[in-house]
């Protein structure tokens, strides 16, 4: 049986599994349950001053009939005087104290920030996170992002901590920035013990077609929210590896956050080094239960593969990311169509037609709907595996030998790369395009 | 004991007569359109009469633009809302779904098709503009699919219409000649009256034309004429005892019950002769409407039956027994039918003949003969020039409709034997379009 216990910069916590601050962490009751259904952790909604909350919060987008694939809110950090949530932080670590949790904090002033820690170590708690993501609301007050997008304010604010804190320091990021790297580093020098992202992106969700207001709608008027879900997943592995894979960064703890839902998607994120996982909008979703595939699935996968905690594993495709100028471009696949198990459904076809490189044709003799590839045109791109509906139908065979490894940066040393418009070393340059007649015959 | 209660009441009624193909709600609606593939050259479109673009109409759906997808259906199939519930889809578009091939159920298209353009009626959307009048006449007689599709497409066009119809009601077959379990009387209709309202047809009722002064009066007031007259009544068997009056065709038996519901009374024992799919609707009906033993006779054998295999299996399942291989040879009893006499059938060299010595008796308080459909040849001899076929069906030119009658253009059962409300749909669409190019071919 893996054992599943991670020490995140000193955090200990029976799993990885962390929900993230947001409303399934708004109360001690919330987080009791979640402990129960077997989270690791949670990071308490963000405590500071309260505020005061508009009616309809949330917006999302459906994909076909997936609903929230994309998820928005413009509900701002704590409104329940901290007291209660000290109270409550008190009760929850009596009941789980080997259980994380960590207090999200956001507050304006060192006084503030020195108090504030203070309150909530006394109360129990295993760390703090600094909230310096949201980017709705708090950031018009000189808050969250707006603190996140200013790596030196963001610095001094984080040394302001460092100065009082005995618990471990995440400090969580704001993605809403060109070069995550930035942030990332003010917070290294800071002294944060810890990194975790990402917070959500200012988004808009959606607008209403009948009142032209963007979702969610308050009284005929809305804002930008921060965007979050599984759409969002790609662009937080990215941003993960960006700070894992720097230098002066790569030691520091990460908790990865962004559109978990499986647990096929925290283990890429731990394949990328994150040390925990924090998780919001799945919870949301579909209540905390949610957890009970993340810890199966993860269990499944280390025992497949032999590793007995997640530090076998952390990191581990983190050596297989690389620039783009390091590839192989002597590497070649070509795709290929399992006729036992096409439908017919000629999206491959049209999708490579019209959306690629021209290398599948249909005979449609006698009503054949089943395509073929053309090898000497395909470029192996993968978008007709991409669009198949049906299981393993098609797949991209591997058809060079493995033994030659050329790449663009080597290429460019050697001096075989095209330099000017019409170079005869152009990629494509024999490679077979219609003719623009060709599209002709498609006209009805 | 029989599958089904007698009903009693119209509630009754519809509890034996529940739709096959129910109206989607707005939920399942929008999870069935979402699996939708948007197929390339889609292979549903090509295995639909009448062509619909249906991963568009379906895609409209999901993107909730319900009036969008109703003017897909409708700008290929004037019945597109009867055909959604009543099309034969498993074998037609459902059937063509590639989902077919790995195992996984296809697309409901009938429904999603029955939901869009419901929603476009009962929402009374503006789908279609009349055309500006080009100051041509069309008569139209016979208000079936044909009849209907016809003149929708003519007044697109400019077209004055007036739709000619022996009936009390419009409508045709979809009314008066499809199962109950299919589609209700209330949602035919609302189709027609939906489209009555929305194209200004005119329909003129109880009026049929049988004599040749009538259609030389047509012929004088219009510039063309299309025949969407169908096909007859239940043909004559010419069997010992077929005259007694509990001896019914299965047209007159399934029009009868969608004028009457549970006012129809079926006796215990019924017998249906034929093999066809009016065979299996009447055998299906007659279990519905709570006979206890329901005999479906086929003089051939089970595999060479005219009905498709799932209605064969609906009768089957409403509690119906099946003889093949059995010819009736008499109908038998004093005043009323009590039983008919089959004997056994066999092939001799490519010919069916009955075996001597096989006779077997099966017991019956009503026989309904669904053994195919006379001729309406009165209307036809009268027509000067128009050709028929060896089966006595209208010869059309197949783009345009028209008969070897110019000025007459014709579609429907009348020219295709008997076939779906989509052919004829497709058929009176079609033949609109024919007339358009005949009569500007003498400008």
């Amino acid at each position: 049986m893996p054992d599943l216990n991670i020490n995140f910069a000193g955090i200990k916590a029976p799993n990885p599994f962390w929900l993230a601050s947001a409303p399934p962490t708004n109360s001690g009751y919330q987080i009791m349950k979640a402990f129960d259904a077997g989270w690791g952790g949670a990071v308490w909604k963000t405590l500071g001053v309260p505020v005061i909350n508009v009616s309809s919060r949330y917006g999302s987008i459906n994909y076909r009939d997936t609903r929230m694939a994309g998820f928005n809110n413009i509900e701002l950090i704590t409104d329940r005087p901290l007291a209660d949530n000290l109270k409550e932080i008190e009760e929850v670590k009596k009941y789980f104290p080997d259980h994380a949790v960590i207090a999200s904090l956001m507050v304006e002033t060192k006084a503030e920030w020195h108090q504030i820690i203070k309150d909530v170590e006394n109360a129990g708690v295993d760390g703090i996170e600094l909230n310096f993501g949201c980017p709705h609301g708090m950031c018009e007050r000189g808050m969250g992002s707006a603190v996140g997008q200013e790596p030196a304010v963001l610095q001094t604010i984080v040394e302001w901590v460092m100065e009082v804190a005995k618990v471990p320091v995440i400090t969580k990021l704001t993605p809403n920035i060109s070069h995550i790297v930035d942030p990332g580093l003010a917070a290294t020098r800071g002294g944060s013990n810890a990194i975790s992202l990402v917070n959500t992106f200012k988004s808009i969700v959606g607008i209403d077609l009948d009142s032209f207001a963007p979702y969610p709608i308050v009284d005929g008027k809305g804002t930008n929210g921060g965007y979050c879900g599984p759409a969002i997943k790609p662009i937080a592995l990215d941003m993960v590896k960006e700070l894992a894979q720097h230098p002066e960064i790569q030691h520091v703890p990460i908790s990865g956050i962004g559109g978990i839902e499986t647990w096929r998607d925290a283990v890429e994120f731990i394949l990328l080094g994150a040390g925990s996982v924090q998780v919001c909008t799945a919870a949301m979703h579909y209540g905390f239960g949610i957890v009970r595939e993340m810890k199966a699935g993860l269990e499944q996968f280390m025992t497949d593969k032999g590793f007995e905690t997640i530090y076998d594993f952390k990191g581990k495709a983190l050596p297989n990311v690389t620039e783009w100028k390091n590839l192989n471009l002597m590497h070649k696949v070509v795709a290929k169509i399992d006729p036992a198990k096409c439908v017919g459904c000629d999206l491959c076809y049209i999708a490579c037609d019209d959306g690629a490189h021209q290398a599948i044709r249909i005979s449609k003799l006698n009503g054949n709907r089943i395509p073929e590839i053309i090898d000497e045109n395909c470029v192996g791109c993968n978008l007709c595996a991409l669009v198949c509906p049906v299981e393993e139908c098609i797949t991209m065979e591997k058809r060079d030998d493995g033994t030659k490894f050329k790449s663009w940066e080597e290429l460019t040393i050697e001096n075989n790369v095209p330099t000017s418009f019409d170079d005869e070393l152009a990629g494509g340059k024999h490679h077979f395009v219609p003719t623009v007649q060709d599209a002709l015959k498609f006209r009805k | 004991m029989a599958e089904f209660i007698r009903p009693k009441t119209e509630e009754e009624f519809e509890i034996n007569f529940q739709q096959k193909k129910p109206l989607m709600n707005p939920t399942e609606a929008y999870f069935e359109s979402s699996r939708c593939l948007f197929c390339y050259d889609a292979p549903c479109i090509q295995a639909c009469p009448t062509g619909i673009d249906i991963p568009l109409f379906i895609k409209q759906i999901t993107t909730k633009n319900l009036t969008g997808s109703a003017k897909t259906i409708y700008d290929s199939n004037w019945l597109g809302n009867a055909c959604g519930a009543i099309c034969p889809t498993g074998i037609l578009c459902e059937g063509a779904c590639v989902y077919n091939h790995q195992d996984v159920p296809p697309i409901q298209i009938g429904r999603l098709q029955n939901f869009a353009t419901s929603y476009a009626i009962h929402e009374n959307k503006n789908l279609f503009k009349i055309g500006p009048s080009n100051g041509r006449k069309v008569a139209i007689i016979g208000s079936g699919p044909a009849g209907i599709a016809c003149a929708c497409e003519l007044r697109i066009m400019g077209y004055e219409v007036d739709i000619y119809e022996a009936k009390e009601k419009p409508s045709g077959l979809t009314l008066y000649g499809i199962a109950a379990y299919k589609i209700t009387n209330e949602e035919v209709e609302r189709e027609m009256d939906y489209l009555k309202n929305k194209l200004g047809l005119n329909f003129i009722c109880n009026h049929p034309i049988l004599e040749k002064f009538q259609l030389d009066e047509l012929e004088t007031s219009y510039d063309a004429i299309f025949l969407g007259i169908g096909i007859g009544p239940t043909a004559i068997l010419n069997l010992p005892g077929e005259d007694k009056n509990n001896v019914i065709g299965a047209v007159e038996f399934i029009e009868e019950l969608r004028k009457k519901h549970h006012e129809i009374k079926v006796p215990n024992h019924v017998v249906v002769i034929g093999g066809g799919n009016t065979a299996m609707d009447a055998a299906s009906q007659s279990a519905r409407l709570g006979a206890e033993n329901i005999t479906l006779a086929y003089r051939r054998s089970k595999s060479e039956m005219g009905a498709y295999g799932f209605e064969y299996k609906l009768a089957i399942s409403s509690g119906v027994t099946s003889i093949f291989e059995a010819q009736p040879i008499s109908i038998d009893g004093k005043d009323q039918a009590e039983s008919v006499t089959f004997k056994r059938t066999k092939y001799n060299n490519g010919k069916l003949e009955t075996i001597e010595g096989s006779e077997f008796v099966v017991m019956a308080d009503l026989v309904i003969k669904a053994t195919g459909q006379a001729k309406n040849s009165s209307i036809l001899n009268l027509v000067e020039g128009m050709h028929t076929d060896n089966k006595n069906r209208i010869i059309v030119n197949e783009v345009s409709f028209q008969t070897t009658n110019p000025m007459y253009f014709a579609g429907g059962d009348a020219v295709n034997g008997g076939a779906e409300v989509v052919n004829a749909a497709y058929h009176g669409k079609m033949a609109a379009k024919g007339i358009e190019v005949w009569l500007n071919s003498f400008k």
